[in-house]
């Protein structure tokens, strides 16, 4: 195996200057091409993804994107393009497409820049950017070493879909033309084994995965590979459950998903269009009185830090519940015109929302749910985001006596949301950490499970 | 084979876009498989790209936004027995693709002598539908006549109606792969489709529809040629109403194992999800699938043939070629109830000694290829759907369906109804809330009990995901009446 340096010639970082001048040329040709307003928005990224499948070296995938995007206001009217191409040229014609485009939409009186006296205009460094070149050979010893861990700890697991590990770097510049023009360069490190179980009552199969900002935080191959054997080897025998209503208890990587419900009901577009469950809810008791759930846009190092977003506007640590009431929604400049609110930061989404721990870890929240459903799998869509109707495939263990008592599969989980985010009783401080939704396993007193 | 000369054609148009801008010709092609094909890379090819996007969206009663993409890029794969490297650019020249291409090749052991090239031919592709550029096919002003045509027509259909969102896309996409083995293939791909979306409110309630459809057209298949919305067009905005005032109606749905009659055409999901991706030949290659060396096996009721068919004219699922050059095909999955074999593309192919099937697909110059569906539907049987659903003492009929997923090594699958009915004593009592179904792939197909005689293809809405990859996709089936199907309500 030849020891290619990983990352190419180009330093990501280094392209920052380039991308600052695309940007501006695109803001000076929309100005030229006769908009009102104009925002654009530059990215580049480059990276490298490695697979190990019992032991031989997969696939290697080497990525290098990038992209020019360009919205143009013509008054009030908008139309946006793109293009992968960063020649002049190509700039040129991405701007006459979005002007085009903004000929023929509407008048939208709420369409427009961010307000000027919303953009950041402090930058702190937010520890995001940790390049990593460690040569393909040290990647593939790593997915192998991930990899072999899993496939040595039992002899039932005997097939895998491979270790994996990425390194990726990526650099975006925004500008607008009230003068902004700010910069977000970050890294992304990932490590993950995924193997296949395997005994008389058939395959079962599972995958754990590391991921950080920083090479140097990522669990060791050796912990990733046993974690994922050791979720593949708990399945096995899993039974079907009967019919019935329970306490259901969300293992930490699933729970990260009820958040992702909530952000959804109160984000702007969903309630300026009344497509939500959440109408008209601030200031109203949505979750048990408990529940504490704020944005950290500042957190050195974490996956969804930033001190700006989609538009340029300055992000605010805010908490989004307290005390179970909703204190806020998650608005961009637009819906928050739509809703007459000023925004709150969140064109693009939210910034490392953490849900608040008032409980020990998941073998303590088994003892206290007492007989219930764990669920560490979902799978499907069954959410109904206007109704806040629930009902979606799951897979887990069943416990009784606060302790697990088996492998539960071929089952539904259902209920209604605002029933379940008042149903919150706990929640644990196994905080996955690992996304920008930040949730550690949650306990909810009541959902009806399907099953035989 | 149905015309050679437009094959010819394609091939043509698809070098004046990405080959000969860049100066590249079957020289330069020939220098780079001569660097790929080294040491022990046994296969490489080029995937050359060029689509562009649009997409035009109304809500509130006004045309909002509108978007523009242009992407292009050359995707160098090399493959060395189970390994495969990929890299890629977005900039069709010379000096990227050679970079590419010792970094696509650094997979393999180096040294040894270059395999020299063979002489280059043309791949046979189909013509199932025109090499259209949708996005010129019409003016920007008549696109938003269109979506506020829809927008009126949605509203007219019933006061209740409070929201309409409203969408139309098109792509026109060149695709051209030149191989290692000296086969030159292109493909020009329309592609266009609209969504509806409203949002109906009573008493209080609020509940939402969704209907929508397309194909590989370009916007004459929504609007006629005097400008005006076709029926086609109309009737995705009335249906999207129907099913939002059913909803209206609709009470808590039951939880269960039960008997469920599924509708024809988009509940087809049910194979996609069941069996289709299960029957994808990478994971059976690896042994990972549940079905893995079960062909010949019965894993289905007499009577269920299902299959994948790439052939169909202007299909959302239709490939005049897959994305590796195999022209596409028919593909029987399930035939009177056994299993015949897998959807392939080259690399599993070979390494599992079968042929090709033409399902070879990726999602862009950015990605590697792999196993994927096409349009897949299950033929036809004799059974009256009147007849099914009077056969049925106490259960759920379900004509509508969300997105579904599964997972391929236990075979569990689910699928998210958004229209349903009780069915009791024989007969579609009222309407029910959507829920998840879930079931077991290798054996959901034996429960099958009835086959109905109405065989309908989905309208042209659905996309598959795999491994981080969309492509267009098709499904499709007769109703069907399954015995003892998980249903995911909240009435116990």
């Amino acid at each position: 195996m030849s020891s290619t340096a990983v990352a190419t010639s180009t330093d990501v970082k280094s392209s920052r200057a380039q991308l600052e001048k695309l940007v501006r040329l695109a803001l000076d040709e929309s100005k030229t091409a006769g908009a009102t307003q104009a925002e654009a928005s530059a990215n580049l990224s480059q990276g490298i993804s490695l697979t190990v499948r019992l032991g031989e070296v997969e696939t290697v995938e080497h990525t290098r994107d990038k992209g020019l995007g360009v919205t143009v206001y013509v008054g009030r009217r908008s139309g946006s393009a793109s293009t992968t191409d960063f020649s002049d040229k190509a700039v040129r014609e991405t701007v006459r497409a979005a002007c085009t485009i903004a000929r023929f939409t509407a008048e939208d009186e709420c369409a427009g820049l961010a307000d000027p006296d919303r953009l950041a205009s402090q930058f702190p460094d937010l520890d995001l950017f940790h390049a990593w070149q460690p040569g393909m050979d040290m990647l593939i010893e790593r997915a192998r070493a991930a990899e072999a861990a899993a496939l040595s700890l039992d002899k039932r697991i005997g097939n895998s879909e491979g270790g994996s590990i990425s390194s990726h770097e990526g650099i975006e510049v925004y500008g607008n033309s009230h003068g902004f023009l700010g910069r977000q360069a970050g890294t992304r490190h990932s490590l993950s084994v995924s193997v296949i179980a395997q005994d008389n009552s058939g395959m079962q199969r599972d995958y754990w995965y590391s991921s950080d900002r920083r090479a140097d935080r990522l669990e060791s191959p050796e912990s990733v590979g046993r974690t994922a054997a050791g979720r593949a080897l708990r399945r096995l025998s899993a039974r079907k459950l009967g019919t019935r209503q329970c306490p259901v208890l969300f293992e930490a990587p699933v729970a990260a998903s009820l958040l992702s419900h909530l952000v959804s009901a109160v984000r702007g577009g969903s309630l300026y269009r009344r497509a939500s469950f959440l109408l008209d809810s601030l200031g109203q008791s949505v979750f048990a009185p408990w529940v504490r759930i704020h944005e950290q846009p500042y957190l050195p190092g974490a996956t969804g830090s930033a001190s700006f977003d989609a538009e340029g506007v300055a992000t605010k640590a805010r908490d989004l519940v307290r005390d179970g009431i909703l204190q806020g929604y998650v608005l961009d400049s637009y819906s928050g015109r739509k809703l007459g609110m000023p925004t709150t930061g969140n064109a693009g989404g939210v910034h490392n929302l953490t849900l608040e721990a008032n409980a020990g870890n998941l073998a303590d929240l088994c003892r206290q749910m007492g007989q219930g459903l764990l669920v560490t799998e979902l799978i499907g869509f069954g959410i109904n985001g206007v109704t806040g109707d629930y009902s979606r495939g799951a897979a887990g263990f069943w416990v009784e006596g606060g302790e697990i008592q088996y492998p539960v599969e071929e089952i539904t989980i259902a209920g209604n949301l605002p029933d379940m985010f008042r149903g919150f009783v706990a929640a644990g401080s196994d905080v996955d950490t690992r996304g920008n939704l930040r949730a550690g396993s949650i306990l909810i007193d009541r959902m009806t499970v399907a099953g035989e | 084979m149905k015309d050679d000369t437009t094959a010819r054609d394609r091939l043509a148009l698809a070098r004046r876009t990405l080959l000969e801008p860049a100066n590249l010709g079957e020289r330069e092609l020939e220098q780079l498989f001569g660097r790929l094909m080294q040491g022990s890379v046994d296969y490489a090819d080029l995937y050359f790209q060029y689509s562009r996007h649009e997409a035009w969206s109304l809500e509130e009663g006004i045309v909002k936004s509108g978007s523009h993409n242009i992407e292009c890029g050359v995707g160098v794969r090399a493959v060395a027995a189970e390994k495969q490297g990929l890299a890629y650019s977005d900039e069709i020249a010379l000096p990227a693709l050679i970079e590419a291409t010792g970094a696509a090749r650094a997979i393999a052991r180096q040294g040894g002598k270059a395999t020299t090239a063979a002489a280059w031919r043309q791949a046979e592709t189909r013509s199932l539908y025109a090499p259209l550029d949708p996005v010129v096919s019409l003016t920007d002003d008549a696109k938003v006549r269109l979506l506020e045509r829809i927008e009126r027509e949605a509203r007219a259909a019933d006061p209740r109606v409070k929201q309409v969102m409203a969408s139309l896309a098109a792509v026109h996409e060149q695709v051209l792969v030149a191989r290692a083995d000296g086969l030159l293939a292109a493909d020009v791909r329309p592609l266009v489709r609209i969504n509806v979306t409203v949002i109906a409110e009573a008493n209080g309630r609020r509940e939402t529809g969704t209907a929508g459809g397309g194909g590989r057209y370009d916007y004459s298949y929504f609007v006629d040629a005097y400008g005006q919305a076709r029926e086609t067009a109309l009737g995705y905005a009335r249906e999207a109403v129907r099913q939002a005032l059913v909803n209206l109606e609709a009470d808590e749905a039951p939880a269960g194992s039960m008997t469920v009659v599924l509708g024809p055409g988009w509940p087809g999901i049910l194979l996609h999800e069941a069996i289709g991706h299960g029957l994808e030949g990478d994971f059976n290659r690896k042994g990972t699938s549940a079905f893995a060396g079960r062909v010949g096996e019965r894993v289905a009721a007499r009577g269920v043939t299902v299959v994948d068919d790439g052939t169909l004219n202007d299909r959302r699922g239709s490939l005049n070629v897959d994305d590796e050059g195999t022209t596409s095909q028919r593909t029987v999955l399930i035939e009177d109830g056994v299993l015949k074999g897998y959807m392939q593309d080259l690399m599993n192919a070979r390494l599992m000694k079968v042929a090709p099937t033409g399902n070879g697909r990726r999602e862009s110059y950015a990605h590697l290829p792999m196993p994927r569906m096409t349009n897949t539907y299950m033929l036809a049987g004799s059974h009256d759907p009147g007849e099914i659903i009077a056969s049925v003492d106490r259960g759920l009929y379900a004509v509508n369906f969300g997105g579904g997923q599964v997972d391929i090594t236990n075979g569990k699958f689910v699928f998210s109804a958004s229209e349903a009915y009780l069915i009791e004593n024989g007969k579609i009592t009222r309407p029910v809330k959507g829920a998840t179904l879930i079931g077991n792939g290798p054996d959901v197909l034996t429960r099958v009990a009835m086959i109905g005689n109405d065989l309908k293809l989905d309208s042209g809405v659905g996309t598959c995901g795999k491994e981080g990859q969309s492509v267009p996709v098709g499904v499709g089936q007769p109703t069907l009446r399954i015995d003892g199907l998980t249903v995911g309500g909240t009435r116990g």
